[in-house]
């Protein structure tokens, strides 16, 4: 007999509010949520990118660690980031790495008054805990916070939307963020997301989610299942935990170099900053791409890629229907000597060879507000 | 007198004659949520009893199309190809898969009625 795993599912703030919504559940990284409601994936695609759409994303972990200077120079140790000048309220996306740069996760860090914010994927929050807590040697107090729920406004209307809501969010920059108040409570809201298109993602206590949530609805957005997130993410070149990015690829292979320091690459002293270092000197055995599909056919993650010899080069990661793109769209590794832009290529789908090229990301041009690469 | 009937892998499939017209049913559609793509069997191509005669996609997952009797393909839907949300919108009607010969009627003996396939069609999604 097997190891008996006694998992409870667990529900979010938002739970009973999915459900008068008509959402169709499925289960993700421990948690029952909303895959699509009655709309459909399609058409909540659509709604996003046309007006505004709320993905309840309290599933993520919100990771409080508090600390001074001695906290941001062990992070350093950990992070391929310049953390020292990070300013008060800004993010960053990164890594927590294996010695061998090898991805235990990708998250954003946000710079807060005492100390650091950073949002981690559902599926890897708690060994991430786990390893943080191990490498920061349980010198900082650090809080995986259940207490809160995590939401996300998406599209071109978000920002007027919330404005109503949450007077002075207007101003906040791309990857920023500050603290304001709700029903006299304190949340904290970022400029950020994971569609493509300029939005905002809401930290705020469990007992205030379903309100604010209410309110975004009444002005006008309408919730969005984890369907529609997939597909706008894909769109948008985003990587997804599990299937761009895990322990066997590296941020370099996953073409993800804009997101690490120069400056600490050079200095190195952080985990996996020899591979980092030897991977951007030597170059990459396999790269991730973007590939469009020349007909109407899907190839699927774990498609096998073949170039024009008929070589196995590969294989995809995410490959959907882009309902923006109005066809197929697909992320995957090829070997680096075949990632040219507008490399022929022929995807195995269902025994039969289907041409496409390597193409540039993302494929559907992103709306983020300006102040971006400061 | 054409009779309507069903499978266990939710195909609907309608005798008129000696030829078939085969799709797949609302429940089904329903369970799928947006169709994005369909493959359909070639024409003049023949397909057996419980065999792959075809592929929908909706934005999550591929799912296989069986066809419920064997025969000979003798036309094909291109309308749903160009155009697959006509499947959600219209499953058991004009968004029709492909239309067989069939090679032998009393295949259609062991597929279900209306009555019966409601049933099946609510406790397997229960």
């Amino acid at each position: 007999m097997g190891k008996r795993v006694n998992m409870e599912i667990k529900k979010t703030s938002l739970y009973k509010l999915h459900q008068d919504s008509n959402a169709k559940f499925v289960e993700f990284a421990g948690y029952k949520m909303p895959i699509q409601y009655s709309d459909g994936i399609v058409e909540e695609h659509r709604f996003t990118r046309n007006h505004s759409g709320i993905f309840d994303v309290s599933h993520m972990g919100q990771l409080f660690i508090n600390g001074d200077d001695n906290l941001i120079e062990d992070l350093e140790k950990i992070f391929p980031l310049d953390l020292k000048n990070l300013e008060l309220n800004h993010s960053k996306y990164s890594f927590l790495m294996n010695d061998e740069a090898g991805i235990y996760d990708d998250l954003i860090i946000t710079k807060l008054e005492k100390g650091f914010l950073i949002i981690l994927n559902a599926a890897c929050k708690d060994n991430d805990y786990k390893i943080l807590s191990k490498l920061l040697d349980n010198k900082y107090k650090m809080v995986l916070d259940e207490k809160r729920s995590l939401i996300a406004i998406q599209g071109p209307k978000s920002a007027k939307i919330l404005n109503n809501i949450i007077d002075g969010i207007e101003n906040l920059n791309f990857m920023s963020g500050d603290w304001f108040l709700f029903q006299d409570q304190k949340i904290y809201i970022t400029r950020s997301g994971y569609t493509g298109e300029d939005g905002f993602e809401i930290s705020l206590p469990n007992q205030n989610a379903e309100k604010f949530t209410k309110k975004l609805i009444e002005k006008g957005a309408k919730l969005i299942g984890l369907g529609a997130r997939d597909t706008l993410r894909l769109e948008a070149g985003l990587c997804l935990y599990g299937h761009e990015l895990d322990k066997d690829k590296t941020p370099v292979e996953a073409n993800l170099k804009w997101a690490i320091s120069k400056e600490r690459v050079l200095k190195g002293n952080f985990i996996g900053s020899n591979i980092i270092y030897k991977q951007l000197t030597d170059g990459v055995r396999k790269i991730r791409v973007g590939i469009k599909p020349e007909g109407k056919v899907i190839a699927r993650e774990k498609t096998k890629i073949f170039n024009q010899s008929d070589l196995h080069i590969g294989e995809i990661t995410s490959g959907t229907f882009g309902p923006s793109i109005n066809g197929p769209v697909a992320m995957g590794y090829v070997e680096n000597k075949f990632s040219e832009k507008n490399t022929k290529v022929f995807l195995e789908v269902r025994g039969k060879k289907h041409p496409a090229n390597i193409c540039g990301l993302p494929f559907y041009k992103k709306n983020y507000v300006k102040g971006v690469n400061k | 007198m054409s009779e309507v009937k069903y499978s266990k892998e939710h195909e609907w499939i309608k005798l008129e004659g000696e030829v078939a017209t085969i799709g797949i049913t609302k429940h089904a559609t329903e369970m799928l949520g947006d169709i994005v793509f369909t493959e359909l069997p070639e024409k003049g191509s023949n397909v057996e009893k419980d065999g792959t005669a075809g592929v929908v996609e909706s934005t999550k997952a591929a799912s296989d199309v069986y066809t419920p009797v064997s025969g000979e393909v003798v036309e094909t839907n291109q309308e749903i190809v160009d155009d697959p949300s006509k499947i959600n919108q219209d499953p058991e009607n004009t968004a029709w898969f492909f239309k067989l010969k069939v090679k032998d009627k009393s295949e259609m003996d062991s597929l279900m009625n209306k009555e019966d396939y409601d049933k099946f069609a609510k406790e397997s999604s229960s």
